[in-house]
């Protein structure tokens, strides 16, 4: 924060204006990643979750700044993709996220918005990535609420970083089984128990 | 029990009663296809069957049978309280030939059950007022549910971006593998039928 106090349009004396326009980037990029404002796509069974995100217990998305979903496609530039889209619906996704404003960003929300789950068929879209750019997935079915919590964070350190038009996508990694744990630790101690 | 329904209709329709079982105590009766009209009205207006609601209409597909689809309806009677699942057979092994008489203008709430049908299972009902699909859209080409539509085919209405379009390799993208995740295998319907 204390950077941002240098930040001048003027370009200095030396006329160059380099120095500033990196600053107002990083500027736009904070206070975007702040204010994320939503537009929920809700199509399916995710959508209970995504309810368990947003009520107080998680409070997802009022910590994050992203509390207030617009249902208008023309004054949010975050779509959460909630659900199974089908080849039905694909026009119509489609056709939102082209209203939409940039900058904007996209965020697939369970296992079947990312690629389909188990869906293997003639109506359903294999990921809405073949449709749309997509920025965030979130695996899971559905995904806990920290695991959303986790793409949320992982979306504002892509808004951070990029600025530019990087379209690379961000993947929750699978959280660690403590049981997994449990048991290889219990298979060290007998094998150590025996030497 | 309404064993006394399949004695009725024995009785009034003779030789067009194909079979009928009453296994697990479900009465079931397999009429011909070209009296299907004719038995449902008798069995909605005769007084001693009365069945005023259908409660499902469906189809189904036996790829090794000739003929090969059957349309089942299931009727209930709410004023004498008995059941009945009715049974026509139609279509050869090709899926051609698979109409049948609507009974739409009999019960009037088979009418979207008979546009499931025709959708996902190609039978075409003769005089029903409005057979259009009801689930897919309408570019859809052929009719998902039989048994010789490829599993996983599928027929996009939105192009899918190519990987320059989208910059990155798209298999690298989504956070699964083909099939990861699934308890059942890829079945090829249909390599026997020479047409997958």
């Amino acid at each position: 924060m204390g950077e941002l106090k240098h930040v001048t349009l003027e370009g200095g004396a030396s006329g160059t204006s380099g120095f500033a326009t990196t600053k107002l980037d990083a500027l736009l990029a904070w206070a975007r990643k702040w204010s994320l404002f939503k537009y929920p796509f809700v199509t399916a069974c995710c959508g209970m979750e995504f309810m368990a995100l947003t009520s107080p217990r998680f409070d997802g998305s009022a910590r994050f700044g992203a509390e207030a979903p617009r249902f208008s496609p023309r004054q949010s530039d975050l779509l959460w993709v909630v659900g199974t889209i089908s080849q039905r619906q694909a026009p119509v996704l489609r056709r939102i996220y082209e209203q939409m404003m940039e900058p904007k960003w996209v965020l697939a929300f369970g296992t079947c918005a990312s690629c389909g789950g188990f869906y293997d068929n003639y109506t359903t879209v294999p990921g809405i990535d073949k449709i749309i750019p997509c920025d965030v997935y979130v695996p899971g079915c559905p995904p806990r609420p920290e695991a959303v919590l986790d793409g949320l964070m992982l979306l504002q350190d892509k808004i951070t970083k990029n600025a530019t038009g990087d379209r690379r996508p961000g993947i929750v990694k699978p959280r660690e089984d403590p049981v997994r744990d449990l048991i290889q630790l219990r298979k060290k101690s007998s094998r150590e128990g025996e030497a | 029990m309404s064993v006394r329904v399949l004695e009725a209709l024995k009785e009034k329709f003779g030789d067009a009663v194909v079979e009928t079982h009453s296994q697990f105590g479900d009465d079931t009766a397999v009429v011909r296809a070209d009296k299907w009209k004719e038995v449902c009205r008798f069995l909605r207006d005769d007084p001693a069957m009365s069945f005023d609601m259908s409660v499902d209409l469906c189809g189904v597909d036996y790829p090794d049978r000739e003929p090969r689809f059957e349309v089942v309806l299931h009727l209930y009677s709410v004023a004498k309280r008995h059941r009945l699942r009715l049974k026509a057979r139609i279509g050869d092994a090709e899926g051609e030939g698979a109409e049948i008489d609507t009974v739409a203008d009999i019960w009037i709430g088979v009418n979207w059950f008979e546009r499931e049908t025709y959708d996902l299972m190609g039978i075409s009902f003769k005089g029903h007022p409005d057979l259009r699909r009801i689930l897919m859209y309408p570019e859809f080409e052929g009719h998902p549910l039989r048994k010789d539509y490829p599993a996983n085919k599928t027929q996009p209405l939105v192009p899918y971006r190519t990987e320059e379009e989208a910059g990155v390799t798209l298999e690298k993208q989504a956070p699964f593998g083909l099939d990861e995740g699934m308890p059942f295998g890829r079945r090829a319907w249909g390599t026997d039928r020479g047409e997958s």
